[in-house]
Formats: C-alpha cells, sequence, structure tokens
C-alpha cells in the first residue's frame, strides 16, 4: 500500500520540559519523524513547549509553535494551521495525554483531524487498566490481577505486598510497592493526588520476577515485527528506568522467548496498534514459566530509543512511515539499504544500558528503587560480549574520579 | 587449549578449544537465530557442516533433553565468539564435538558472506594450519552430496498411531519438532526411509516430505518418486522436501552463496501480501520464478520459499513452518494442511 493521499499536513506534539522520566528521546523521534514527513511531501507543523529541543529548530518542520502543552495551546495552533492529521506517538506520555484530551474535548472532531499512528480507542485501551486487562484476556493472557479503585474508602480486601500504580502519570509517579496496610492507605493517597483522573490501580505483587521488555512494530498488513528483545538485570519491583537492561535478552530458551515474541504479538493485535511502534513489558517467573502482561505503550518509548540505537532500526522513523499508510514490505531498511523494514535484526554483540543517579543533588531523597523511576540519565554500552559492554556502560555514567 | 578454523582460501581463524579434542571436516556456514543453539547443533540439516553463531553468547541457558531435533549432533563443529558453559560445553564434549570459543566470529562471517560458505576444519590442539588447509581442500564440495541418504531412518516407524488424517513423513533428515507439530495438529504420524517406494506412500491420506541435508539434485530416486506421488495423494514439502518437490515439477535448484540460516528471514505471501518472519536453514534453493506456482517469496533475494500445485493438492515452503528454533509465525501452515488433508479424507 502507497502513502495516504488524502492527508497534506501532520501536526505533531512534542515531549515538553525534559524531566526525570522523559527525556531527549523524544526530541530524537520527533526529529525523525518530521524528517521522513516532509521527505514525503507533507506540510510539517510542531508543537513544542521546549524551546531548547532540536525538533524545533528552524528548518525541521514547515511551521513551529512554542506554545503549553495543554489543550488550549494545542487546539489554538491547530485551528490556525489546521492540519488533516494529528501525529500523538512521538512526544511521550506527554503528546498522548495531550492527544487524548483533545479528542475528549471535542476538538479534533471540531477541526476534522484525524489522529494517526495511534487511534483514540488504542490509547484508550493501552491507558485504561480495566480495558487493557480485558484485550490482554481476550488473547488468553493475563496481567497481574488487581483491582482500580478512585477512592480511599476503597480497600477492604485488597491484600499486600502489592503495587499501586496511578493511571497517566510520567514514569510511574505517585506509584510505589506496598507492604502492610499502612502502606497501601498512604501510598494509594499519593497516588490519587497524583493521577489527572484520581484512580489508581493495586495490584498483584510480581516482584523478583524476570522482567522483559519486546519492541514491536506492526502495519496495517497485519505485519508484525519484533525489532528487539531487552531484557532486565533488576528485576520486577524496579522501574524499568532504573534498571540495567540487556538486549537482546540473553537468557531465555527459544521456546521461552518464542512465547513472549506471540504474547507480544497477540497484545499489539488485541490493543489494536494498526500502524506504528509499541512496547511492551512482562514479567516471567524463572521457575514456573508463568507470564503476565505488564504494560503496553502504543508510542515511541524510552525503551524504543533504547532499542533503536541497540539494533540500527530506526523505529521512530518506521513508525511516522506505518502511519502514514505504508507498510513495512515498502519501506527500505537503512541498514541494508536493499531489504526491507520487515525483518527482525539479529546482533552479534551486546547492548547493556546503565541508569545514572543523582541522588547527591536530592540529600532529601528516598534512595530506594521501586517502581517510580528515580535515575536522572543513562548510558548504553556495546561490545562483542557482555562483560566488555556491561564495563562499557558502567565506566559511561561517569561518576568515577580520574 | 587452543584451537583454530581454517577455510579453504588459506584463513586461519583462532581460538579456545571448549569440547572435544581432534578435527572435524565439513563446511563453514553461519547461522544468525540468537536462540536455540541446541535445537540447531541437532538439526539434520546441519550435518557436515561446521556451524558459526553471530549470536555474541552461545550457552546461557544450559541444555535440556526435550529440546534436540534429532537423537544426535548433526552439526560436525560449533564455533563461537563467546561459549558459555559448563553446562552447553560438557554437553557438546560428551558427544564428541569440536567446539571453539573466543573466535572473530564477526569476520569470519562477513568473510563467508563474501567469498560463500567455505570447506573448513575445525581442529584443536597446535597442528599445522597448511596441514588443515590441504585437508579442507581435500573434501568433496557441498554441491553434488546426496547427504540425506545418511541421516534418514534406516527402517519406518510409527511416530504417532492415532488420528484425523494419516500422514507418512520421508524422512530426508526431519526435525522432530515437524513430527510434533504434525501431531499436535491430529495427525497419526508414520515416518519412512528416504528410499520409499510411492505405493507404500500412496496408502496414506497426505505425504510430507521432510527437510534434510545436502544437495537435492543427486536425490534422483527420491525425486522419481515424488514425482509419481504428484496428483495422486496430497503432498506438503518443507525445506528439502520443497526442493524436491520443485525438482519434481521442472523448477531449477541451485546452491547459494552463503545460505539462509536464522530466525529472522522475512518472507511474503504473494497472495495475500503479508509478510512471515521465518526460520530458515537451507544452502540450495529453488531458483527465482515469476510463475504463478511460486506462492511465497524471501523479501532477501527472491528466491521461491514456497510453491504451490492445487490442481495437483502439492505445496511446499523452503521455510520452517514447525520453528523450533524460531518464530511462530508460520505454525498454522503445518495445522491447515493436516486439516485440510483430513477434510478431504472425510468428505
Amino acid at each position: 500500500m502507497p502513502r495516504r493521499h488524502d492527508l497534506r499536513s501532520i501536526a505533531l506534539i512534542g515531549s515538553g520540559p525534559i524531566v526525570i522520566g522523559q527525556a531527549c528521546e523524544f526530541d530524537y523521534a520527533g526529529c525523525q519523524a518530521l524528517k521522513v514527513l516532509r521527505e514525503d511531501g507533507y506540510r510539517t507543523i510542531v508543537v513544542n513547549s521546549n524551546p531548547a529541543t532540536i525538533m524545533t529548530d528552524p528548518g525541521f518542520a514547515d511551521r513551529t509553535y512554542l506554545e503549553p502543552l495543554d489543550v488550549e495551546g494545542v487546539a489554538d495552533v491547530l485551528a490556525r494551521e489546521r492540519p488533516d492529521a494529528l501525529l500523538p506517538t512521538m512526544g511521550g506520555q506527554t503528546a498522548l495525554n495531550l492527544a487524548r484530551e483533545l479528542a475528549q474535548a471535542g476538538v479534533l472532531a471540531d477541526l476534522g483531524v484525524e489522529l494517526i499512528g495511534a487511534p483514540l480507542d488504542v490509547i484508550a485501551r493501552a491507558e485504561d487498566r480495566e480495558l487493557f486487562r480485558d484485550a490482554v484476556q481476550s488473547v488468553g493472557l493475563r496481567v497481574p490481577s488487581s483491582r482500580i479503585v478512585t477512592g480511599i474508602d476503597q480497600l477492604a480486601g485488597l491484600h499486600t505486598p502489592a503495587v499501586v500504580r496511578p493511571a497517566f502519570t510520567l514514569g510511574g509517579h505517585g506509584g510505589g510497592f506496598v507492604e502492610g496496610s499502612e502502606q497501601l492507605r498512604r501510598q494509594v493517597e499519593i497516588g490519587l493526588a497524583e493521577s489527572p483522573i484520581h484512580q489508581v490501580l493495586v495490584e498483584e505483587s510480581v516482584r523478583g520476577w524476570d522482567e522483559f521488555e519486546l519492541e514491536v512494530v506492526r502495519d496495517r498488513n497485519d505485519n508484525v515485527v519484533i525489532v528487539c528483545s531487552i531484557e532486565n538485570i533488576d528485576p520486577m519491583g524496579v522501574h524499568t528506568g532504573d534498571s540495567v537492561t540487556v538486549a537482546p535478552q540473553m537468557t531465555l530458551s527459544d521456546y521461552a522467548y518464542q512465547e513472549l515474541r506471540d504474547a507480544a504479538a497477540a497484545v499489539v493485535r488485541a490493543v489494536g496498534v494498526e500502524c506504528g511502534g509499541s512496547n511492551i513489558q512482562f514479567a516471567r517467573n524463572r521457575d514456573t514459566g508463568e507470564l503476565r502482561v505488564i504494560e503496553m505503550n502504543p508510542r515511541v518509548s524510552r525503551s524504543s530509543a533504547l532499542a533503536s540505537k541497540a539494533t540500527g532500526y530506526p523505529i521512530a522513523k518506521v513508525a511516522a512511515k506505518l502511519a502514514v499508510g505504508y507498510t513495512l514490505d515498502e519501506i527500505p531498511n537503512d541498514l541494508t539499504g536493499t531489504t526491507p523494514a520487515s525483518f527482525e535484526p539479529t546482533l552479534d554483540y551486546v547492548v547493556v544500558k546503565f541508569p545514572r543517579f543523582a541522588f547527591e543533588k536530592f540529600p532529601g531523597a528516598d534512595r530506594t528503587l521501586g517502581t517510580q523511576m528515580k535515575s536522572v540519565g543513562e548510558a548504553m554500552g556495546i561490545g562483542r560480549t557482555f562483560l566488555e559492554a556491561f564495563r562499557k556502560a558502567h565506566r559511561s555514567r561517569e561518576l568515577d574520579t580520574g | 587449549m587452543t584451537g583454530f578454523l581454517a577455510l579453504e582460501d588459506g584463513t586461519v581463524f583462532r581460538g579456545q578449544s571448549v569440547a572435544a579434542e581432534g578435527f572435524a571436516v565439513g563446511e563453514a556456514v553461519f547461522t544468525t537465530a540468537m536462540t536455540g543453539y541446541q535445537e540447531i547443533v541437532t538439526d539434520p540439516s546441519f550435518s557436515d557442516q561446521l556451524v558459526c553463531f553471530t549470536a555474541p553468547m552461545v550457552g546461557n541457558y544450559g541444555v535440556a533433553d526435550g529440546r534436540s531435533e534429532s537423537a544426535t549432533v548433526h552439526a560436525r563443529a560449533v564455533v563461537m565468539r563467546e561459549a558459555r558453559g559448563p553446562a552447553w560445553t560438557d554437553w557438546l564434549h560428551e558427544r564428541g564435538i569440536v567446539a571453539l570459543t573466543g573466535v572473530d566470529t564477526r569476520s569470519l562471517v562477513l568473510k563467508l558472506r563474501d567469498a560463500g560458505a567455505m570447506r573448513a576444519v575445525a581442529v584443536t590442539g597446535s597442528s599445522s594450519a597448511d596441514q588443515a588447509v590441504t585437508v579442507a581442500r581435500a573434501q568433496a564440495p557441498m554441491a553434488g552430496r546426496p547427504l540425506a541418504t545418511t541421516v534418514s531412518t534406516p527402517v519406518p516407524y510409527i511416530y504417532s498411531d492415532v488420528g484425523r488424517a494419516r500422514i507418512a513423513v520421508v524422512d530426508y533428515g526431519c526435525k522432530r519438532s515437524i513430527l510434533r507439530r504434525l501431531a499436535g495438529a491430529g495427525a497419526a504420524v508414520t515416518v519412512f526411509p528416504h528410499d520409499v517406494a510411492s505405493d507404500e506412500l500412496l496408502r496414506y491420506d497426505g505425504v510430507l516430505l521432510s527437510n534434510g541435508p545436502g544437495d537435492p539434485e543427486p536425490l534422483v530416486d527420491a525425486i522419481a518418486v515424488v514425482r509419481e506421488l504428484l496428483g495422486r495423494v496430497p503432498i506438503l514439502g518443507i525445506c528439502l522436501g520443497h526442493q524436491l518437490l520443485g525438482l519434481a515439477a521442472g523448477h531449477a535448484t541451485y546452491k547459494l552463496p552463503f545460505g539462509h540460516r536464522g530466525a529472522n528471514h522475512p518472507v511474503v505471501d504473494r497472495a495475500t501480501s503479508r509478510v512471515l518472519v521465518t526460520a530458515q536453514n537451507h544452502g540450495f534453493a529453488v531458483a527465482p520464478s515469476e510463475a504463478r506456482e511460486a506462492t511465497h517469496v524471501s523479501l532477501y533475494d527472491g528466491t521461491v520459499e514456497g510453491l504451490a500445485f492445487p490442481s495437483e493438492r502439492a505445496h511446499s515452503v523452503q521455510f520452517h513452518p514447525e520453528a523450533g528454533p524460531g518464530p511462530h509465525d508460520a505454525w498454522p501452515l503445518i495445522d491447515r494442511w493436516v486439516e485440510g488433508v483430513a477434510y478431504a479424507e472425510a468428505a
């Protein structure tokens, strides 16, 4: 299928300020997307509140707006520019949340702007815990058993240890692992306050299980490709952003890995991501082989940035092309130049990501790692052996003097 | 102990020996699969080959009985950047396999990719490299070798005796995963030697031509049998079985420069434009063809990855729908075939 000709101009939402939990990876993704959309002849409009990004440099988009990333600000831009479509999957959770709000406020419908990359129902199914659970269960997989709590009076019957996860927050902000009813109560209170929709999830703890992530792309022909597998050395219970992670996964047998691969493809189809990249996190019990689907991001994520760098597969670029109608077999593979993007990269090297903490800047902060991300950056090491990659990443944090 | 791999062009790659002592002669090939090392070395299609893994670490998750694709190790030697033991290396050692670690596999693979798969010798200890190169050159090239005859079962046997369809498998070096998937799809499976007569096979509801090692062209008796079966019984060919069906139907086969071995090969299904990510392991292929019966095509080099002759009820795939190791994208292919055979029988 060739690209869509019914679209002429496309607006892209950036990710706003660089904060802990989201950083320059989304700037990179946005730049890639703008570049390929322009190459394809689309008129591009970018909205971002952060002028320190590359994507807002002159020349990256046809129109650049430095406006607050809220409904009012972006609605204003859309009304002025009247783009045919809005691409919200490059600007992290900020952009995805904003797109959802714009759709729900009726702005997109009023202006005739189509959400591409991730339609509203897909965003909802990936973000809303209940809808996500239903989607996952519909393909015979499981999420950790859980209950949604919208008020502090709904805690009766919940068991600990458990994990409290507020809905629609960045980097797991306001959530955490709890043991005992008093801790549960306190964390739920915090989570409710942090969540923009005052909703938290209290779920079965899979702390200590192995944690894996798969980067998946799917096109409108239902071709699914697993770009990269990522294994967390720190088990479930430590936020991925704070974990030492390894790509490709190195400890699963072929059958166990293929089970994950099948599950990832099934989840992407169930949630309904039709064209774009997604990141899916799994918990796996090493003793029993039990699998739980933890979460899915229907967008370019922190891990896709890592997967892109680790494999050379340009996820953001491919995702942008898929969003405007190309299929994977039509997109050339940048690495080989002669083969299409519908292949799964295979590595003869190991990639290790090490988090960089800066607790010295936050003297009062609790240094215990949990489900809320606390690292302020990361370093990546590439090596022909695990040890080489691990040491390179470890040293690149630049914590050692001399 | 040190060791090395000597190629017929005189190149020598040095490493350390981590399994049996001695030397192993064969064709040096590489696989890009990142998982499934035990399945790979026990796959009969790797007979008389020295397998180089591009995966950076091999052996991390040990070995397990259920993972082997046959009763023995068929690869002659294993060449790795970093072997992880002791389970994996001990397992190779017990089976008398020469295995090298610490080899610059990246250079080796680039060499094989540029110059093609080569005759080679893997040697442990401090033998003379010149002598090893001479030995490598002395062996017969892979093209022209009917290796399937050396790995086939000597006698017929029943793999599973109940099912909705009775399937005969011709064993040219059949992987266990194929038998497992057939039985899983509800077939009663009987396995026959490579030289089975067509009369024997025609008594079954369907015939599966298995994978296997070596060159399909010299297997003239097997090709004749397939020709006799065509149109008289439903046929599914896999890998070497696909090449035999192709030859029987008048297509040509040829030796690929460095083969397709890995778990990430994209294949397009021409009818639906869907792309399957497939497990592959073949050094020979059916030549590119625009003919309608060429149903699947490799997105890497245009080789024919699937053939279909609907009026003869025969079709085949070059890739491995049974996986083992590799992605399960094409699993339904075997299920659908068994279902179709059972349906035709019931009708």
